[in-house]
């Protein structure tokens, strides 16, 4: 009955099933934490705007990102990974989600921030619809925890608009 | 020494009726461990609903070695979604970020780019060639839930299957011996 195998089978399954409820425990844990995040985003200069070859506009934008996602952080998050996206709509897409911008926020202390940046993801249309287009700048957020369910939200800015002409 | 000497007993002491009860106990291990797995199957809707991440093209977020869990519902697929998708032409599926969509007015259909979260630049060059938009066949789930570490263990097994034999060897010499 008290065997080597036995004892090894009895200890295995039991750090195991403890390390299982940890591990959901932590996940839950999460539940409790309700995250206040802010942002805002200025289109600060439409740099060029033009048709490729192919019929799709592009244009590039500079851009102003601020966020305080300091609060989306506990214990059991690894990282935070936020990204802007243009979302926009035209009359053969519905939805159109172009990312711009895209970063991993490692810790709490880096949460809170300035960005002054060019959008480094390009800004493609399919087709050309963006001359004068209005479109939302929204700000996504993926939180990656250390262990368990990833949580994901948003913030929707509305109110952008792109030049009428191409430069 | 006692050990081998008891096993090699007990070996020897094996009767028809203890043999049955073991096959049987046995085939109920590997059945039920077949039937977890369609059940999650069908609750996930995803015909792999567990992956094992195996590049670190998606740095620091999940490494080597790291388990998702999947889900694939009727959801429309948006941005920032992590998710597996099939290439034509590769046969190992690749777990990456939804940078770009776009969705079809009529029809509902979307163009979806991808692309590593620790990779410089998106994922065309993984595609088939001349291939610029992932379209929703090629997505097998999205990734809701993540385990670290754990998939060393089928690593390690894919890798050394020298390993994964005398795993099964010692697991199935511990169920023969086993008395209850």
């Amino acid at each position: 009955m008290h065997s080597f195998g036995y004892r090894a089978n009895a200890l295995i399954t039991l750090g195991v099933t403890v390390l299982a409820l940890m591990c959901a425990m932590a996940s839950l844990s999460d539940n409790l934490n309700s995250p206040t995040p802010s942002a805002q985003v200025q289109v600060l200069n439409v740099n060029w705007f033009q048709k490729q070859r192919n019929g799709n506009e592009e244009v590039s934008l500079t851009l102003n990102i601020s966020a305080d996602l300091q609060s989306m952080f506990t214990w059991n998050t690894k990282q935070v990974f936020v990204f802007l996206a243009a979302e926009y709509e035209t009359p053969k897409n519905s939805l159109n989600q172009v990312s711009l911008w895209d970063g991993i926020i490692p810790s709490k202390e880096h949460a809170k921030f300035l960005i002054h940046t060019t959008n480094k993801y390009r800004f493609i249309d399919q087709g050309s619809n963006l001359q004068g287009k209005e479109f939302n700048l929204t700000l996504h957020w993926h939180v990656m925890p250390k262990t368990g369910k990833m949580f994901a939200d948003k913030i929707v800015m509305t109110g952008y608009r792109l030049p009428e002409e191409y430069r | 020494m006692g050990w081998i000497g008891e096993t090699v007993d007990s070996i020897k002491s094996l009767q028809i009726r203890q043999v049955l009860t073991q096959a049987v106990s046995l085939g109920m291990i590997v059945t039920s461990a077949l039937i977890i797995w369609k059940a999650l199957m069908c609750i996930t809707g995803s015909e792999s609903p567990v992956v094992v991440v195996l590049s670190g093209s998606m740095e620091p977020g999940f490494k080597r070695g790291d388990i998702l869990f999947l889900h694939m519902s009727k959801d429309p697929i948006r941005a920032g979604e992590i998710v597996v998708f099939n290439v034509d032409g590769r046969e190992i599926p690749i777990v990456h970020r939804v940078i770009k969509v776009h969705e079809r007015q009529d029809t509902g259909e979307v163009d979806v780019l991808t692309k590593g979260d620790n990779n410089y630049g998106d994922d065309r060059l993984l595609y088939a060639h001349g291939q610029l938009w992932l379209q929703r066949h090629h997505i097998m789930g999205r990734a809701v839930g993540f385990l670290p570490y754990v998939g060393w263990v089928t690593i390690i097994m894919t890798e050394k299957p020298i390993i994964k034999y005398i795993l099964i060897g010692a697991l199935g010499l511990l169920v023969i011996t086993s008395k209850d």
